[in-house]
């Protein structure tokens, strides 16, 4: 099947239509926005994905809707943008330079002081900008705003070196009240949704730059026909990963296959017959948060920290899973569940125990063409003791020291399919065979957790590293397995408490 | 307190809560930082090739392929250089803009190429062939101690016999402490834009603190005068100390290549290698000899200083100096000795950073503190009161400065009531007896900071106001805004001097052509200075249009500026109407200003002196938990109760008060610089460097500034420096952290938690404080 195609990047930036052809794909949103669109108010601050000064909206129509989503723009990718509207601190207020009418979410800055040296700024009034746009923020907030949990939540990924953040979280708890009565935006609704519609197509872009190709299929069918011809192509689907490789290891990738617009690849389904839930590659954390968290209460405090807002609106669970980091906090609660991966190409789909995906440090079990298609999450067992945790220098908005999950069941007094994964405690994300055997088939007894505490000396040799020493990586997740027992016999408090006094 | 900003519309006096004269264009993204000045025709694009290896010879560096990369129009080393190779700031040519024949650290910077694009310079720039040979790094400060490797020698300071005292003391307690560096992490990176002008001269757009440091080092650079160059610095996106000293070496490069190359000139670092190659904090490794008595009351203390001072000395003779000067803080030494070493390693060279010293210093004494009350087994509060500093006879600092401003013990009883200290601390023993995991503690400080450059010379500021016809005014001053609200302190101080709406007052960037000969805008005098230099303007120009409207029979003293108007004694004029007819009358409206700090002196030899002009207070009281199967730990409770003497903007000072204090709270944390075994930083980016984001704030967050203070010397409206001081109020969150490990043991030990007290740190100090305690209880029993 040959697909039609188009070279241009078509989006909207603020309600301007947008047509750019011949740039390099590789190009950041936001060296776009602040090269050729001249739009200098949004900053670098890192060019990672971590501080948040880049911070832009990007507007999706979504189900008839619009859906707005605070994004890092140094790490998305310019093509990335296709059929979407972005929005910039630019577009907030009016024009007059001398004394601009402010969007609510910037007066509330302003109100608040919540500016001291303003290169954080723009990033984190878009970021309240987004929450303005939220359903949380209308429906969540109280007469006094929205709680200060919350409020966290949407602050997480933007560092401010200044203020200490508590003018900011008053700015938001300000704009959070003012959010029902929307802003420009709000009143704009049906005509951006429509601009969006005639933006909206079926035909694949495809660009090519100086030798080096960019693909954004949109069927299965296409993407596993471009990996057939590009066994070495590089997949990306958030780029809160890829996107380092360009902007910090300066990487010229000759093929990028972008996966985000593959139609199959963002079902998000419970299987009725099987109750699996069924997680397409390319869902991003924020779509599937409310459904695993449904069925898995366990994993909300580990999700809500995994990366932060920005990262969760762009980065997904199969993005997560393929590029095999070691320590990336979705893996080992997966596997503690015994997720299956389901792997496809243009010769055939494959299931895969998702705990056998990983192989070595940097190889994981991928032919070439082939593509993570989706993850299965089976059923809730009755009677499940689960838990995740995730220990890190700082509680929001970092990578893991290390990150624990373990399952069981006990039945008839006897511990029954212990499954324990760790995750930066290794080369891979990978089961305590040994301590999980130190609990099979046994009582589920202090005696017993101390042997399997023992016996993770047998299974992991962690590494020392700036992350967190051998010594330390060892003796905490020993105490990790003290603190599920704890938890298990209801013994309280055993985990700090967030935002709960 | 009323934080609600008023209209720049009203008029604006000075002690109101005015919002900083940015925020508007910081919410818009309206507010120019170097990287956003439109680009001129011909820009070039810098950017470097670093060391890899911390110490070593040049061998070769082959820049052949560099050179070759389309797009590249020029590289520059240390031959290309015309005038001096040092940016050293103090002129100890100890510190090279390009690396010529050793390097000293891993990121030094050895070349700089300049490209058609930032892209292309920095692929460009990987492409050099460096061949070093490899020489013996001392990486840590024992051994930098051990083979006596000094950046400055060491240094000393006493008053009174320590040792006596220490010997015949009945209680005698020795320890150790270690601090860690800290990244400013400032959100905007280091950036300077270097455009040529006639005469071979160049004009510099820096984010820097020091612009006229930037033009004398990039004057020498070039081997011209220091009139060939101009900076201009209209605002940073943060700085913290790191562009005092850190953002010449980029403005030099930027001025080397615009003037070799006759065509602009601009960098821009990208996270990572600014963070790899500009300074830090100090580290510091800090001991300390304390003899008391069975009150707690100290007797006698030694104390050492050791501070990592990186490759080069940079500013850290002073910073070392400083932590001397507040390794007291607010408590009275009758004998004292102080031992202070600068140590020289092969690791970036620190330099200024918020307290510059001043935190590291406090943090010894206070763990003195905890200490003595672990030892004897009494409130730690208890044991700071009665040590504070006194009346007569106890108000002598180990240098010979006479405190006699001393407001901690006011502050101190206020707090305690304010935060109910003494119930909490009980409520906390009790919960604490009831959870075996989860520990909590309490702890207040208090801090005393010394305000005034202590290398006095640097106490100087000017202005240069302009009034214009229409009766709107220029301001400009040496003083430099980096978000801590500079700006639009002086500008209220000036619009209140003419009685005039702050909105007639025209804020301009500092710029070296317009004042001369500036101090960094550091050691929290930025207000102190800057205001007072430009108030000096403003009376210059009143006291000439006073004399002219006053005319030859009247007095001048009459006429007065107020909002209403100029009252000449007979009729009040509109502003712009007085000023008109000034003009008319050829009266000059444009003047100078001028501010040198009254007071002070320091005998370096003696080490006896007034330092400071005044000291800023303030105190803090943290309340934390811990999870002692993971050293997780979070700050539940912050009250800060601080003095700012009569605020000239109460929510300009409410934010560095805040800021502050959560930055200090970064550095005693989360924040950790992590070098590895070769001396390579391995945290030089923030997905692994965390400073503190909005959930590591505690809800409860009770800042007040303290409503009696009133600085004692007549300092600008009465006020206080509030920049550095409040980041030492984060100590009390170290210090309750240390607290609540305590509460896992029986014994009278305090935990020897070093800071930052990261998950890890806490974690692997349990552990030895339970070791520690079943030692104590097994030699109690006579079991060993």
């Amino acid at each position: 099947m040959v697909q039609a195609k188009h070279s241009a990047i078509r989006f909207l930036l603020g309600h301007q239509p947008q047509q750019v052809s011949g740039c390099d794909p590789q190009t950041t949103v936001l060296d776009w926005l602040r090269g050729p669109a001249g739009r200098k108010g949004t900053k670098e601050g890192c060019a990672e994905g971590d501080c948040g000064a880049c911070t832009v909206t990007v507007v999706e129509l979504r189900d008839g809707q619009l859906q707005y989503r605070a994004v890092n723009s140094c790490i998305q990718l310019l093509p990335m943008l296709d059929g979407k509207q972005l929005i910039t601190v630019e577009d907030l207020a009016t024009a007059d330079a001398v004394s601009p009418i402010l969007h609510p979410v910037q007066q509330a800055m302003v109100d608040q002081h919540g500016s001291q040296c303003g290169f954080c700024t723009p990033g984190f009034v878009m970021s309240l900008f987004t929450l303005f746009h939220d359903q949380r923020a209308v429906q969540g907030a109280s007469d006094s705003g929205l709680a200060r949990q919350d409020i966290d939540e949407v602050l997480a990924g933007n560092l401010c070196r200044c203020t200490g953040y508590a003018p900011i979280v008053k700015a938001a708890r300000q704009c959070s009240q003012q959010a029902a009565a929307g802003d420009e935006f709000s009143a704009s609704e049906a005509g951006t949704i429509q601009q969006l519609q005639q933006l909206a197509h079926d035909d694949m872009l495809e660009m090519e730059f100086q030798g080096r190709r960019f693909f954004a299929p949109r069927s299965l069918q296409s993407l596993w026909e471009i990996l057939a011809e590009y066994p070495a192509a590089c997949m990306v689907a958030g780029a809160t990963d890829v996107g380092l490789w360009i902007t910090k290891q300066l990487q010229q990738l000759p093929v990028l296959v972008y996966v985000g617009e593959v139609q199959e690849l963002q079902r998000l389904q419970v299987n009725p017959d099987t109750g699996v839930l069924e997680i397409g590659a390319a869902v991003p954390y924020a779509d599937v948060l409310e459904t695993l968290i449904g069925t898995y209460p366990e994993l909300e405090a580990m999700l809500k920290r995994l990366g932060a807002e920005q990262v969760r609106n762009a980065g997904t669970v199969g993005g997560n899973i393929a590029n095999g980091s070691p320590i990336g906090d979705m893996p080992p609660a997966l596997i503690a569940l015994d997720a299956i991966l389901i792997l496809s190409s243009s010769k055939g789909r494959r299931e895969l125990p998702l705990k056998d995906f990983f192989i070595e440090y940097g190889k994981q079990d991928l032919q070439p063409g082939e593509c993570v298609e989706a993850i299965h999450v089976p059923q809730r067992p009755k009677g499940l003791h689960y838990a995740v945790y995730k220990l890190s220098r700082r509680f929001d908005q970092d990578i893991s020291s290390l990150c624990a999950a373990v399952s069981l069941r006990v039945e008839n007094g006897e511990v029954v399919e212990p499954r324990i994964c760790f995750g930066g405690m290794a080369g891979t994300p990978k089961r305590a065979r040994a301590a999980e055997k130190a609990l099979q088939g046994q009582e589920l007894s202090l005696e017993r957790i101390l042997a399997a505490q023992q016996s993770l000396l047998n299974d992991y040799e962690p590494l020392s590293d700036w992350r967190g020493s051998t010594e330390y990586r060892m003796k905490a997740a020993q105490h990790l397995l003290m603190r599920f027992f704890l938890e298990t016999q209801g013994e309280a408090p055993v985990q700090l408490q967030r935002g709960l006094d | 307190m009323d934080r609600s900003s008023n209209q720049s519309k009203q008029l604006a006096v000075v002690q109101q809560s005015v919002a900083h004269d940015s925020a508007i264009k910081h919410v818009t993204g309206r507010a120019v930082y170097v990287d956003d000045i439109t680009e001129p025709v011909g820009l070039l694009h810098v950017y470097f090739g670093t060391s890899k290896v911390s110490h070593g010879r040049i061998r070769c560096i082959d820049l052949a392929e560099v050179r070759s990369f389309p797009g590249v129009v020029a590289v520059i080393t240390a031959d290309d250089i015309p005038g001096n190779n040092d940016i050293s700031p103090r002129h100890q040519a100890d510190e090279e803009t390009l690396a010529s024949e050793f390097v000293h650290f891993q990121g030094q910077v050895l070349f700089a190429v300049a490209a058609e694009s930032r892209d292309i310079a920095r692929r460009a720039a990987q492409l050099a062939q460096i061949d070093i040979e490899e020489l013996p790094a001392v990486l840590s400060i024992e051994t930098a101690i051990e083979q006596q490797s000094w950046v400055e020698p060491p240094y000393e300071m006493q008053r009174g016999d320590a040792a006596q005292a220490l010997a015949s003391a009945s209680h005698r307690l020795q320890g150790e402490l270690h601090t860690g560096a800290q990244d400013h992490f400032y959100l905007e990176g280091q950036a300077s834009l270097s455009i040529p002008q006639e005469d071979g001269d160049v004009l510099i757009y820096s984010s820097s603190q020091h612009p006229s440091e930037l033009q004398h080092l990039a004057a020498l650079a070039l081997g011209r005068p220091d009139n060939a160059v101009t900076v201009e610095v209209r605002r940073m996106g943060g700085a913290f100390g790191g562009k005092e000293t850190q953002a010449a070496q980029w403005a030099v490069i930027t001025a080397l290549v615009a003037v070799q190359t006759g065509r602009p000139a601009k960098i821009r670092l990208d996270r990572d290698d600014d963070m790899i190659s500009t300074g830090k904090r100090h580290d510091f490794r800090i001991r300390y000899d304390v003899g008391f008595d069975d009150t707690g009351q100290i007797l006698g203390i030694d104390i050492e200083l050791a501070a990592r001072c990186g490759f080069s000395a940079d500013l850290s003779g002073a910073i070392s100096d400083r932590a001397m000067f507040h390794s007291d803080n607010a408590y009275y030494f009758p004998a004292v000795r102080i031992r202070s070493y600068r140590c020289r390693t092969n690791t970036v060279s620190n330099t200024a950073f918020r307290g510059f010293g001043g935190p590291q210093g406090m943090m010894g004494i206070e763990r003195v503190m905890d200490a003595i009350a672990a030892h004897l087994g009494k409130d730690p509060l208890e044991i700071r009161k009665r040590n504070l500093y006194g009346d007569e006879g106890r108000n002598l600092t180990p240098y010979y400065m006479t405190v006699e401003d001393n407001v901690a013990p006011e502050i101190i009883a206020e707090l305690e009531v304010s935060s109910q200290y003494a119930k909490r601390r009980t409520d906390i023993a009790a919960f604490n007896a009831h959870s075996p995991v989860i520990k909590r503690g309490i702890a207040l400080t208090p801090v005393k900071f010394g305000i005034s450059f202590t290398t006095s010379f640097l106490n100087q500021a000017g202005a240069l106001v302009h009034v214009y016809k229409d009766g709107s005014i220029h301001l400009n001053h040496g003083g430099t805004e980096m978000g801590q609200g500079l700006f639009i302190k002086v500008a209220q101080v000036v619009a209140d001097a003419f009685g005039v709406p702050l909105a007639q007052v025209k804020i301009s960037a500092t710029n070296t052509g317009k004042v001369p000969n500036t101090s960094a805008t550091a050691a929290s005098s930025g207000s102190d200075m800057n205001a007072m230099a430009a108030l000096d303007a403003c009376n210059k120009i009143k006291r000439r249009i006073a004399e002219f409207l006053a005319g030859e029979n009247a007095d001048a003293a009459t006429v007065k500026f107020t909002q209403e108007g100029v009252w000449d004694g007979q009729q009040l004029h509109r502003f712009a109407a007085a000023v008109m007819a000034a003009y008319l009358g050829r009266v000059s409206l444009s003047a100078a200003g001028y501010y040198r700090t009254p007071k002070i002196y320091y005998d370096r030899d003696k080490a006896q002196g007034r330092p400071f002009l005044y000291f800023a207070y303030g105190a803090a009281v943290a309340e934390v938990e811990i999870d002692t199967l993971t050293g997780e730990n979070r700050v539940r409770r912050v009250d800060i109760l601080h003095d700012v003497g009569r605020s000239l903007n109460p929510a300009v000072d409410l934010g560095q008060i805040e800021g502050g204090f959560v930055q200090g709270m970064g550095w005693l944390t989360t924040e950790e610089c992590w070098w590895d075994e070769q001396g390579r930083l391995r945290t030089h980016a923030p997905s692994t460097y965390k400073i503190p984001v909005s959930s590591d704030v505690p809800e409860e967050f009770n800042v007040q500034i303290w409503q009696r203070g009133e600085n004692r010397e007549p300092t600008i409206h009465r006020s206080k420096a509030v920049g550095e001081p409040p980041l030492m109020l984060a100590i009390a969150v170290h210090s309750a952290i240390n607290q609540a490990i305590a509460a896992v043991k029986s014994g009278r030990i305090l935990p020897f938690l070093n800071a930052p007290a990261t998950p890890e740190h806490i974690l692997m100090c349990l552990q030895t404080t339970h070791d520690k305690d079943e030692m104590t209880h097994n030699q109690s029993k006579e079991t060993r």
